[in-house]
Protein backbone atom coordinates (compact mmCIF):
# COMPACT_ATOMS: atom_id res chain seq x y z
CA UNK A 1 0.00 0.00 0.00
CA UNK A 2 1.58 3.25 -1.39
CA UNK A 3 2.15 5.77 1.72
CA UNK A 4 1.75 9.92 0.30
CA UNK A 5 5.00 11.09 0.37
CA UNK A 6 4.93 13.52 3.70
CA UNK A 7 4.57 10.28 5.23
CA UNK A 8 7.52 8.66 3.92
CA UNK A 9 9.01 11.61 4.92
CA UNK A 10 7.90 12.26 8.35
CA UNK A 11 8.96 8.82 8.54
CA UNK A 12 12.27 8.60 7.60
CA UNK A 13 12.57 12.20 9.80
CA UNK A 14 11.20 10.32 13.11
CA UNK A 15 13.38 6.74 12.46
CA UNK A 16 16.94 8.33 10.73
CA UNK A 17 16.59 12.03 11.65
CA UNK A 18 16.84 13.18 7.70
CA UNK A 19 17.15 16.24 6.36
CA UNK A 20 13.94 17.05 3.65
CA UNK A 21 13.70 20.11 1.17
CA UNK A 22 11.81 19.81 -1.85
CA UNK A 23 12.42 21.78 -5.33
CA UNK A 24 10.20 21.37 -7.84
CA UNK A 25 8.36 18.98 -6.84
CA UNK A 26 10.88 16.86 -6.16
CA UNK A 27 11.30 15.23 -2.93
CA UNK A 28 14.85 14.94 -1.53
CA UNK A 29 16.17 13.74 1.52
CA UNK A 30 19.78 13.78 3.50
CA UNK A 31 20.69 10.87 5.36
CA UNK A 32 23.53 9.88 7.29
CA UNK A 33 26.08 7.59 6.05
CA UNK A 34 25.68 4.71 8.63
CA UNK A 35 22.10 4.89 8.38
CA UNK A 36 21.73 4.55 4.84
CA UNK A 37 21.17 0.51 4.38
CA UNK A 38 18.00 0.54 6.98
CA UNK A 39 16.79 3.90 5.37
CA UNK A 40 16.94 2.24 2.07
CA UNK A 41 15.74 -0.65 3.28
CA UNK A 42 12.73 0.78 4.83
CA UNK A 43 11.82 2.84 1.44
CA UNK A 44 12.00 -0.49 -0.49
CA UNK A 45 10.17 -2.56 1.34
CA UNK A 46 7.94 -0.44 3.55
CA UNK A 47 7.06 2.33 0.88
CA UNK A 48 7.11 0.70 -2.11
CA UNK A 49 10.11 2.24 -3.66
CA UNK A 50 11.38 -0.04 -5.85
CA UNK A 51 13.23 0.88 -8.11
CA UNK A 52 16.94 2.07 -8.28
CA UNK A 53 16.81 4.74 -10.47
CA UNK A 54 21.12 5.77 -10.56
CA UNK A 55 23.59 6.69 -8.24
CA UNK A 56 26.18 9.04 -8.81
CA UNK A 57 28.01 11.67 -7.43
CA UNK A 58 29.06 15.48 -6.75
CA UNK A 59 32.43 16.61 -5.50
CA UNK A 60 31.79 19.78 -3.31
CA UNK A 61 35.12 20.80 -3.21
CA UNK A 62 35.62 24.84 -3.26
CA UNK A 63 31.72 25.17 -3.00
CA UNK A 64 30.25 27.79 -1.41
CA UNK A 65 28.89 26.60 2.00
CA UNK A 66 29.41 22.98 1.42
CA UNK A 67 30.66 21.12 4.61
CA UNK A 68 30.94 18.17 3.33
CA UNK A 69 33.35 16.94 -0.05
CA UNK A 70 31.40 14.50 -1.46
CA UNK A 71 27.47 13.73 -1.83
CA UNK A 72 26.28 10.67 -3.26
CA UNK A 73 23.01 10.81 -5.01
CA UNK A 74 20.51 7.83 -4.98
CA UNK A 75 17.66 8.30 -7.27
CA UNK A 76 14.36 5.94 -6.22
CA UNK A 77 10.85 5.79 -8.32
CA UNK A 78 8.48 3.69 -7.31
CA UNK A 79 7.03 1.97 -10.38
CA UNK A 80 3.58 1.44 -8.86
CA UNK A 81 2.75 4.89 -8.74
CA UNK A 82 5.47 6.53 -10.27
CA UNK A 83 6.38 8.64 -7.30
CA UNK A 84 10.18 9.33 -7.33
CA UNK A 85 12.69 10.44 -4.39
CA UNK A 86 15.80 12.00 -4.19
CA UNK A 87 18.19 10.48 -1.40
CA UNK A 88 21.64 11.99 -0.81
CA UNK A 89 24.32 10.97 1.70
CA UNK A 90 27.41 12.68 2.76
CA UNK A 91 30.77 11.21 2.73
CA UNK A 92 34.62 12.97 3.53
CA UNK A 93 38.00 12.41 2.96
CA UNK A 94 40.27 11.01 3.81
CA UNK A 95 38.62 7.44 2.65
CA UNK A 96 35.15 8.22 1.84
CA UNK A 97 33.49 4.72 1.82
CA UNK A 98 29.49 4.26 2.45
CA UNK A 99 27.47 1.38 2.78
CA UNK A 100 26.97 -0.71 -0.64
CA UNK A 101 23.12 -1.59 -1.56
CA UNK A 102 24.33 -4.36 -3.65
CA UNK A 103 22.01 -6.29 -1.70
CA UNK A 104 19.04 -4.25 -1.60
CA UNK A 105 18.97 -3.22 -5.46
CA UNK A 106 21.62 -5.95 -7.55
CA UNK A 107 21.38 -3.36 -10.25
CA UNK A 108 23.40 -0.99 -8.26
CA UNK A 109 26.34 -3.32 -9.07
CA UNK A 110 27.97 -1.18 -11.93
CA UNK A 111 26.40 2.37 -10.99
CA UNK A 112 28.53 1.93 -7.69
CA UNK A 113 31.40 0.39 -9.75
CA UNK A 114 31.10 3.64 -12.18
CA UNK A 115 31.50 6.02 -9.10
CA UNK A 116 34.34 3.55 -7.30
CA UNK A 117 36.06 4.92 -10.97
CA UNK A 118 34.73 8.67 -11.32
CA UNK A 119 35.19 9.56 -7.40
CA UNK A 120 37.20 6.77 -5.45
CA UNK A 121 34.40 6.58 -3.35
CA UNK A 122 34.34 2.92 -1.92
CA UNK A 123 30.93 0.68 -1.58
CA UNK A 124 31.65 -1.48 1.88
CA UNK A 125 30.16 -4.99 0.88
CA UNK A 126 30.25 -4.27 -3.17
CA UNK A 127 30.84 -7.97 -4.31
CA UNK A 128 33.56 -6.37 -7.28
CA UNK A 129 34.69 -2.75 -6.70
CA UNK A 130 36.46 -2.70 -10.16
CA UNK A 131 36.91 0.17 -12.66
CA UNK A 132 34.05 -0.08 -14.91
CA UNK A 133 34.63 2.65 -17.89
CA UNK A 134 38.66 3.83 -17.45
CA UNK A 135 41.46 1.05 -17.48
CA UNK A 136 42.56 -0.58 -14.94
CA UNK A 137 45.67 0.92 -14.60
CA UNK A 138 44.73 3.88 -14.30
CA UNK A 139 45.64 5.59 -11.18
CA UNK A 140 43.01 9.04 -9.82
CA UNK A 141 39.65 9.16 -10.05
CA UNK A 142 38.77 11.75 -12.49
CA UNK A 143 35.67 13.69 -11.88
CA UNK A 144 36.82 14.55 -8.55
CA UNK A 145 37.41 18.38 -8.82
CA UNK A 146 40.53 18.56 -7.98
CA UNK A 147 41.94 16.36 -10.65
CA UNK A 148 42.95 18.87 -13.95
CA UNK A 149 40.50 18.56 -16.90
CA UNK A 150 43.72 17.63 -19.44
CA UNK A 151 44.83 15.00 -17.03
CA UNK A 152 48.04 14.00 -15.74
CA UNK A 153 49.32 12.78 -18.95
CA UNK A 154 47.85 9.06 -18.95
CA UNK A 155 46.79 9.98 -22.43
CA UNK A 156 50.55 9.97 -23.75
CA UNK A 157 51.91 6.91 -22.35
CA UNK A 158 51.70 4.58 -25.07
CA UNK A 159 53.87 3.17 -27.19
CA UNK A 160 54.93 5.04 -30.44
CA UNK A 161 54.20 2.87 -33.69
CA UNK A 162 56.57 4.09 -36.79
CA UNK A 163 56.60 3.13 -40.20
CA UNK A 164 59.69 0.66 -39.51
CA UNK A 165 58.23 -1.42 -37.22
CA UNK A 166 57.80 -4.90 -38.53
CA UNK A 167 60.53 -4.23 -41.22
CA UNK A 168 59.49 -3.03 -44.27
CA UNK B 1 70.94 -1.61 -79.81
CA UNK B 2 67.41 -0.81 -80.07
CA UNK B 3 65.36 -3.72 -78.97
CA UNK B 4 62.33 -4.04 -80.67
CA UNK B 5 58.92 -3.54 -78.95
CA UNK B 6 56.36 -5.88 -79.68
CA UNK B 7 52.54 -4.44 -80.15
CA UNK B 8 50.36 -4.20 -77.29
CA UNK B 9 53.57 -4.43 -75.07
CA UNK B 10 53.99 -1.70 -72.41
CA UNK B 11 57.12 -1.33 -70.68
CA UNK B 12 57.30 -0.11 -67.85
CA UNK B 13 58.98 0.18 -64.47
CA UNK B 14 58.32 -2.84 -62.10
CA UNK B 15 57.64 -0.05 -59.30
CA UNK B 16 55.19 1.81 -61.10
CA UNK B 17 53.56 -1.64 -61.99
CA UNK B 18 52.90 -2.13 -58.45
CA UNK B 19 52.12 0.82 -57.56
CA UNK B 20 49.45 1.78 -59.79
CA UNK B 21 47.67 -2.07 -58.96
CA UNK B 22 47.98 -0.71 -55.50
CA UNK B 23 46.45 3.15 -55.41
CA UNK B 24 43.84 1.99 -57.65
CA UNK B 25 42.53 -0.89 -55.71
CA UNK B 26 42.80 0.59 -52.00
CA UNK B 27 40.80 -1.80 -49.12
CA UNK B 28 40.07 0.49 -46.58
CA UNK B 29 39.83 -0.47 -42.95
CA UNK B 30 36.73 2.07 -41.44
CA UNK B 31 38.03 2.74 -38.06
CA UNK B 32 35.01 5.36 -37.27
CA UNK B 33 34.22 5.97 -33.83
CA UNK B 34 32.09 9.24 -34.23
CA UNK B 35 30.51 11.59 -36.29
CA UNK B 36 33.24 11.27 -39.40
CA UNK B 37 32.18 7.40 -39.26
CA UNK B 38 28.69 8.78 -40.83
CA UNK B 39 30.57 10.84 -43.26
CA UNK B 40 32.64 8.11 -43.97
CA UNK B 41 29.41 5.95 -44.62
CA UNK B 42 28.22 8.05 -47.10
CA UNK B 43 31.70 8.62 -48.74
CA UNK B 44 30.87 4.62 -49.45
CA UNK B 45 27.63 5.01 -50.33
CA UNK B 46 26.11 5.15 -54.00
CA UNK B 47 25.83 8.60 -53.96
CA UNK B 48 29.35 9.58 -53.69
CA UNK B 49 30.42 6.39 -54.41
CA UNK B 50 34.01 5.85 -53.44
CA UNK B 51 34.04 3.29 -55.60
CA UNK B 52 34.96 5.00 -58.79
CA UNK B 53 38.55 5.73 -57.36
CA UNK B 54 38.82 2.00 -56.27
CA UNK B 55 38.56 1.92 -52.62
CA UNK B 56 35.16 0.88 -52.15
CA UNK B 57 35.70 -2.49 -50.83
CA UNK B 58 36.02 -1.77 -46.59
CA UNK B 59 36.71 -4.76 -44.54
CA UNK B 60 36.37 -5.08 -41.00
CA UNK B 61 38.66 -7.51 -40.72
CA UNK B 62 42.47 -5.45 -40.28
CA UNK B 63 44.07 -8.68 -42.00
CA UNK B 64 42.33 -7.88 -45.55
CA UNK B 65 42.79 -3.91 -45.48
CA UNK B 66 46.01 -1.75 -46.61
CA UNK B 67 44.16 2.09 -46.18
CA UNK B 68 43.31 2.26 -42.11
CA UNK B 69 40.77 5.40 -42.41
CA UNK B 70 40.31 6.69 -38.73
CA UNK B 71 37.61 8.36 -38.63
CA UNK B 72 36.59 10.17 -35.33
CA UNK B 73 37.91 10.52 -31.93
CA UNK B 74 40.33 7.82 -30.36
CA UNK B 75 39.95 7.90 -26.95
CA UNK B 76 42.85 6.41 -24.37
CA UNK B 77 41.42 3.04 -23.51
CA UNK B 78 41.07 2.39 -27.50
CA UNK B 79 44.11 3.53 -28.40
CA UNK B 80 45.75 0.24 -27.74
CA UNK B 81 43.10 -1.46 -29.74
CA UNK B 82 43.50 1.29 -32.54
CA UNK B 83 47.85 0.10 -32.66
CA UNK B 84 46.84 -3.66 -32.88
CA UNK B 85 44.62 -3.46 -35.59
CA UNK B 86 47.27 -1.29 -37.59
CA UNK B 87 50.02 -3.65 -36.55
CA UNK B 88 48.12 -6.55 -38.00
CA UNK B 89 47.30 -5.04 -40.98
CA UNK B 90 49.94 -6.19 -44.07
CA UNK B 91 52.05 -4.22 -45.62
CA UNK B 92 51.96 -1.90 -47.89
CA UNK B 93 49.53 0.08 -45.12
CA UNK B 94 48.54 3.75 -45.71
CA UNK B 95 46.44 5.68 -42.97
CA UNK B 96 44.08 8.77 -43.26
CA UNK B 97 43.31 10.76 -40.22
CA UNK B 98 39.45 11.75 -40.94
CA UNK B 99 38.55 14.88 -39.15
CA UNK B 100 39.20 17.12 -35.73
CA UNK B 101 39.42 15.16 -33.56
CA UNK B 102 41.60 11.88 -34.86
CA UNK B 103 44.09 14.71 -35.80
CA UNK B 104 44.23 16.37 -33.11
CA UNK B 105 41.96 15.68 -30.39
CA UNK B 106 39.76 18.49 -31.48
CA UNK B 107 37.58 19.63 -29.03
CA UNK B 108 37.84 17.19 -26.84
CA UNK B 109 41.15 18.25 -24.83
CA UNK B 110 40.47 16.50 -21.48
CA UNK B 111 41.93 13.31 -20.03
CA UNK B 112 40.51 10.45 -21.87
CA UNK B 113 41.13 11.69 -25.55
CA UNK B 114 43.96 11.08 -27.38
CA UNK B 115 45.43 14.30 -29.07
CA UNK B 116 45.89 13.43 -32.20
CA UNK B 117 46.47 9.73 -33.68
CA UNK B 118 49.85 10.76 -35.13
CA UNK B 119 51.65 10.67 -31.70
CA UNK B 120 51.52 7.47 -31.73
CA UNK B 121 50.73 5.66 -35.10
CA UNK B 122 52.11 6.52 -38.64
CA UNK B 123 49.88 9.03 -40.88
CA UNK B 124 49.82 9.16 -44.51
CA UNK B 125 47.06 12.13 -44.78
CA UNK B 126 45.26 14.27 -42.90
CA UNK B 127 41.63 15.41 -43.60
CA UNK B 128 40.20 18.52 -41.72
CA UNK B 129 36.81 19.47 -40.90
CA UNK B 130 34.18 18.57 -38.09
CA UNK B 131 33.38 16.16 -40.19
CA UNK B 132 34.70 16.73 -43.48
CA UNK B 133 32.65 15.91 -46.01
CA UNK B 134 32.84 13.09 -48.45
CA UNK B 135 34.07 15.09 -50.97
CA UNK B 136 37.21 15.89 -48.65
CA UNK B 137 37.64 12.12 -47.66
CA UNK B 138 37.40 11.38 -51.48
CA UNK B 139 40.07 14.53 -52.20
CA UNK B 140 42.31 12.54 -49.56
CA UNK B 141 42.37 9.36 -51.04
CA UNK B 142 43.19 11.16 -54.43
CA UNK B 143 46.10 12.70 -52.88
CA UNK B 144 47.10 9.69 -51.50
CA UNK B 145 47.06 7.93 -54.23
CA UNK B 146 49.17 10.21 -55.86
CA UNK B 147 51.66 9.84 -52.97
CA UNK B 148 51.17 5.28 -53.71
CA UNK B 149 52.30 5.98 -57.38
CA UNK B 150 54.91 8.52 -56.71
CA UNK B 151 56.39 7.21 -53.73
CA UNK B 152 55.66 3.55 -53.48
CA UNK B 153 58.04 0.42 -54.18
CA UNK B 154 57.34 -2.98 -55.25
CA UNK B 155 58.44 -4.30 -51.47
CA UNK B 156 55.86 -1.94 -50.04
CA UNK B 157 57.59 0.93 -48.33
CA UNK B 158 56.81 3.97 -48.78
CA UNK B 159 60.40 5.98 -49.96
CA UNK B 160 59.90 9.44 -49.37
CA UNK B 161 61.34 11.66 -52.21
CA UNK B 162 60.45 15.33 -51.69
CA UNK B 163 59.92 17.60 -54.75
CA UNK B 164 58.66 14.77 -56.79
CA UNK B 165 54.91 14.89 -56.00
CA UNK B 166 53.32 16.66 -58.81
CA UNK B 167 50.68 19.66 -57.69
CA UNK B 168 47.84 17.86 -56.18
CA UNK B 169 44.65 17.05 -58.48
CA UNK B 170 41.92 19.20 -57.95
CA UNK B 171 38.45 17.01 -57.39
CA UNK B 172 36.69 18.55 -60.67
CA UNK B 173 39.45 17.13 -63.08
CA UNK B 174 37.49 13.55 -62.27
CA UNK B 175 34.43 12.32 -62.93
CA UNK B 176 31.78 14.09 -60.61
CA UNK B 177 28.30 12.64 -60.18
CA UNK B 178 25.45 14.01 -62.09
CA UNK B 179 24.18 16.16 -59.54
CA UNK B 180 20.51 17.01 -59.69
CA UNK B 181 19.95 20.58 -60.57
CA UNK B 182 16.67 20.84 -58.69
CA UNK B 183 15.70 20.08 -55.08
CA UNK B 184 13.27 17.98 -54.23
CA UNK B 185 10.29 20.55 -53.18
CA UNK B 186 12.28 23.67 -53.69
Amino acid sequence: MPSNIESVISDLKSQFAAESSEFRGQTRVVVAADSLIPAMSRLRDEHGFDMLVDITCVDYLNYRDAVHRFGLVYLLADTQSGRRITVRVMVDEPDPKVASVVPLWKGADWLEREVWDMFGIRFEGHPDLRRILLPEDFAAHPLRKDYPLQGRGERHNFPVLTRDEGGS
Amino acid sequence: MAVEVPENVVVSRLDALANWCRKNSLWPMPFATACCGIELMATGASRHDMARFGAEVFRFSPRQCDLMIVAGRVVMKMLPVLQRIWQQMPEPKWCISMGACASTGGVFDTYAVVQGIDRFLPVDMYVPGCPPRPEQLIQSIIDLQDIIQQRGTIQGSIVARPGQLPAPRALMELPVLNQPQTRIGS
